[in-house]
C-alpha cells in the first residue's frame, strides 16, 4: 500500500486569491533564471560566436580596415554588442518552439493566468541573457583595449539602448516560435534572415565604400540604425535623433507583434 | 451525414440494437443511454440546474481541421465526481475533444459548459476550475520535479512558502519525494505521468482532464496511476479521461463513451455496453492459425452472425445467443474437422463490444 498515493494528496486545497499579472510575469522570469542555473551551457553557445568575431575580425582584419588593431576594435566593439543580443533572441524562439512542442505551453495556457506572462518571462529570460552575454563581451573588448570614451554612465545607456534592442527582437522570434514547430528550423530561419541584416550594415565597416544601392539599404537597416546610436553612446557623442531611430524598429516590432503573439497563443 | 448512415449500418448488419436507423444520429439515444443517474438526475430541472448538477454539459461540440471533421457534432453529460471514460481508437477525435472542453481548441460549433462555465463566454472562469494532463508530459524538463510545482504553484497565487510547502506535499503524496530535486529529465516515464498528474492537482480542480493518461506505461506504472485516479475521484474531483485501452475503461470508469470517427456511437456503463452487444458470446481458441478461415466461416454459418479474429490470430470470438446455439457451433466445427483447443462461453469483452459497435478493432485502426 506505500505505493498508492497517501491521503494527503486528496486534501481539497482550493484556489488561493488570484495573483498579479505582475506576479504571474515574474514567476516565469524566475522560470528563466532556472533555466540558466541548471542548464548554464547554453551561455557557451550565447558568447562564443560574439568571442569569435570579436577576435577574429580584429585580429585578421582589424589592421587592414582601419590602420590598426586597437582603432578597429574601439569601432567594432559597439557594433558587435548589437549582433550580439540580435542573435542571441534566436534562442528564445528556440526554446519557445521546444515548450509548445514538449505541451508544456498547453498546460500554461489551461491555467487562469495573464496570457503574456508567460512571453514576459521568456522576455525577462532574454534581457538576462543579454546582459550577461553583453557583459561577457564587453569585458573582453575591455581587456583588448577597448575603452569607451563617455565612461560608466555612456555605456549604461548603451546596455539600456542593448535590452531595448533586445526585446524588440526578441518579437519576431516568440512569433516564428509559435508559427514553426521545430527549434532547428527556427534557428536556420532566424540566422537566414539576420545574417544579412547583420552583415550588410555598419557593424563591421562603413558603408563608405560600398556600391550606391548597397549604401542605400545599409542606411536604412535598422541594424545600421541601432549600432549608431550604441557607437554615439558608448563614446559620448550620441543625438536623441539618433537615439530615437535606432528605437523605432524595436517600437514599431513590439506594437505590431505582441498583439500578434497574443493572439497565436490564443488560435485554435 | 455517410458517417452516420455507415455507423447506422453496422449497427443493423450486427444486430446488436434495434432501435431506428432514423434516430441514430442522435447517439445518446442508444437503449442504454439515459439510464445513467446523471442523466435522471437532470431531467425536467431548469437549464441552470442542468449545468450545475454535471460537471460537464456539452451539446453538438464540432472541431474541423481544414477539410476534416475531427469532432463532428459530440453531446456530453458528466456528473460530478464520476470518472467517465471516452473511448476510441488513434485519431477518433478524442484528443481534439478534451482540448475543447480544456479551452485549448475553441469548437467551431455547439456549446459546453465545464462546471457551470460556458466554454465560450467564460474561459478564463473555466480554467479556474480545471486541470488538464495531455499525452506528453506537460513538464520543464530542464527544472527539477520541485521546481515545476513550485512554478504552477505561483501561478496559481501561492506565496513562496506555501508553493514549497504545497510541493513538498504533493511530492509525499505521490511517493516521489526521493526525485523532487532531481531534474525532470532523469524520470522515468512512469514518474513523469505521476508529477505530471501531481502537477494538474496543485490546486483541486473541478474537472481534471487526463489524455491518455497510461499511454505507454508499463503494468506496474500503469496500474499505480490506476489507483491515483480512483482515489482523486473519491475525493470527488470529476476525472474525464480518454483512453485507447478498454480495459483501462473497463476498470476504472463508471460511465464510457466510444468515439469513433468524431462521433459518439455509444455511452452507458461498460455493463450496459457488454448488455447491448449480446448477453452470449463464444470464444474458440485454435491449435494453430491453420485452420482458422475455414473455421470462422463454420462459426459464421452456424451461429449466423459476424466472426471476430483476434489480432494474435488463433482465437475467435462470436456472438451465441444460447447455450444450446455455442454448443451446435462447436459441434459444427468438430464436424468439420476442427478441433478447438480450448473453447468457452461468457459476456462479450470490450473489445468485442467496441468491434460490434465499429466494425474494426480499436487496435487496429483503418483495417476493419
Amino acid at each position: 500500500m506505500s505505493t498508492a498515493p497517501r491521503p494527503a494528496t486528496l486534501r481539497h486545497v482550493a484556489r488561493p486569491p488570484r495573483p498579479s499579472r505582475l506576479s504571474n510575469a515574474l514567476v516565469f522570469g524566475w522560470r528563466a533564471i532556472l533555466k540558466f542555473r541548471h542548464v548554464p551551457e547554453q551561455l557557451f553557445d550565447l558568447v562564443m560566436t560574439p568571442i569569435m568575431f570579436t577576435l577574429l575580425f580584429t585580429f585578421v582584419f582589424g589592421g587592414a580596415l582601419a590602420g590598426s588593431t586597437g582603432d578597429y576594435l574601439q569601432f567594432f566593439l559597439p557594433g558587435i554588442l548589437v549582433q550580439t543580443v540580435v542573435f542571441n533572441a534566436v534562442y528564445s524562439g528556440m526554446g519557445l518552439s521546444t515548450d509548445i512542442g514538449k505541451g508544456l505551453f498547453d498546460r500554461f495556457r489551461s491555467l487562469p493566468i495573464w496570457p503574456l506572462a508567460p512571453f514576459a518571462g521568456l522576455m525577462a529570460g532574454d534581457v538576462l541573457r543579454h546582459l550577461i552575454a553583453g557583459g561577457i563581451i564587453l569585458g573582453i573588448g575591455l581587456v583588448l583595449g577597448y575603452r569607451p570614451e563617455a565612461g560608466l554612465a555612456g555605456t549604461a545607456a548603451a546596455f539600456a539602448l542593448l535590452v531595448a534592442i533586445g526585446f524588440g527582437t526578441g518579437w519576431v522570434f516568440i512569433v516564428l516560435g509559435l508559427v514553426i514547430r521545430t527549434p532547428t528550423t527556427v534557428m536556420t530561419l532566424g540566422f537566414t534572415v539576420l545574417f544579412p541584416l547583420v552583415f550588410a550594415s555598419n557593424i563591421m565597416v562603413d558603408p563608405a565604400t560600398m556600391p550606391g544601392w548597397l549604401r542605400a539599404f545599409v542606411e536604412v537597416n535598422p541594424v545600421t540604425l541601432m549600432t549608431t546610436a550604441m557607437r554615439g553612446l558608448m563614446a559620448g557623442h550620441a543625438t536623441l535623433a539618433e537615439i530615437g531611430l535606432a528605437l523605432s524598429a524595436p517600437v514599431a516590432l513590439t506594437l505590431a507583434l505582441a498583439p500578434v503573439t497574443l493572439w497565436l497563443y490564443r488560435r485554435e | 451525414m455517410s458517417i452516420q448512415l455507415k455507423s447506422c449500418a453496422k449497427w443493423n448488419k450486427h444486430d446488436i440494437s434495434n432501435h431506428d436507423c432514423s434516430c441514430a444520429h442522435n447517439h445518446t439515444s442508444v437503449p442504454f443511454a439515459g439510464q445513467g443517474h446523471g442523466h435522471e438526475a437532470m431531467k425536467d430541472t431548469t437549464p441552470h440546474d442542468q449545468t450545475v448538477a454535471s460537471a460537464i454539459r456539452a451539446r453538438g461540440l464540432v472541431k474541423r481541421f481544414g477539410p476534416l471533421e475531427a469532432v463532428a457534432g459530440v453531446d456530453l453529460d458528466v456528473p460530478r465526481g464520476m470518472i467517465f471514460a471516452v473511448l476510441g481508437p488513434n485519431g477518433a477525435g478524442k484528443t481534439t475533444l478534451i482540448r475543447m472542453l480544456g479551452t485549448l481548441l475553441r469548437p467551431d460549433a455547439g456549446d459546453a459548459t465545464v462546471m457551470g462555465h460556458d466554454l465560450r463566454t467564460a474561459p478564463h472562469e473555466v480554467r479556474g476550475e480545471i486541470a488538464m494532463t495531455g499525452q506528453f508530459a506537460s513538464l520543464d524538463e530542464d527544472l527539477t520535479g520541485r521546481e515545476n510545482l513550485i512554478l504552477l504553484a505561483r501561478l496559481w497565487g501561492f506565496g513562496r512558502r506555501d508553493a514549497r510547502a504545497r510541493a513538498d506535499e504533493l511530492f509525499a503524496a505521490f511517493d516521489l519525494s526521493h526525485a523532487a530535486r532531481k531534474r525532470v529529465k532523469d524520470y522515468s516515464g512512469g514518474m513523469r505521468r505521476r508529477l505530471d498528474i501531481a502537477a494538474s492537482l496543485v490546486v483541486t480542480p473541478g474537472v481534471l482532464f487526463l489524455d491518455e493518461p497510461t499511454t505507454g506505461l508499463d503494468p506496474t506504472a500503469r496500474q499505480r496511476v490506476w489507483r491515483m485516479i480512483r482515489r482523486l475521484a473519491a475525493s470527488g474531483v470529476t476525472v474525464l479521461l480518454t483512453t485507447q485501452y478498454l480495459e483501462e475503461a473497463d476498470q476504472l470508469a463508471e460511465r464510457i463513451a466510444v468515439i469513433d470517427h468524431g462521433r459518439k456511437i455509444a455511452e452507458g456503463s461498460s455493463r450496459e455496453l457488454k448488455a447491448a452487444t449480446g448477453s452470449g458470446f463464444l470464444h474458440v481458441t485454435l491449435a494453430g492459425a491453420g485452420a482458422l478461415e475455414r473455421a470462422a466461416r463454420v462459426l459464421e454459418q452456424a451461429l449466423s452472425a459476424p466472426v471476430q479474429i483476434s489480432a494474435e490470430g488463433a482465437r475467435l470470438s462470436v456472438p451465441a445467443p444460447t447455450a444450446a446455439a455455442a454448443n451446435e457451433a462447436v459441434a459444427a466445427l468438430l464436424a468439420a474437422g476442427i478441433t478447438p483447443e480450448e473453447f468457452s462461453l461468457g459476456s462479450p469483452s470490450l473489445e468485442e463490444v467496441f468491434f460490434a459497435l465499429t466494425g474494426q478493432s480499436p487496435e487496429t485502426e483503418g483495417h476493419p
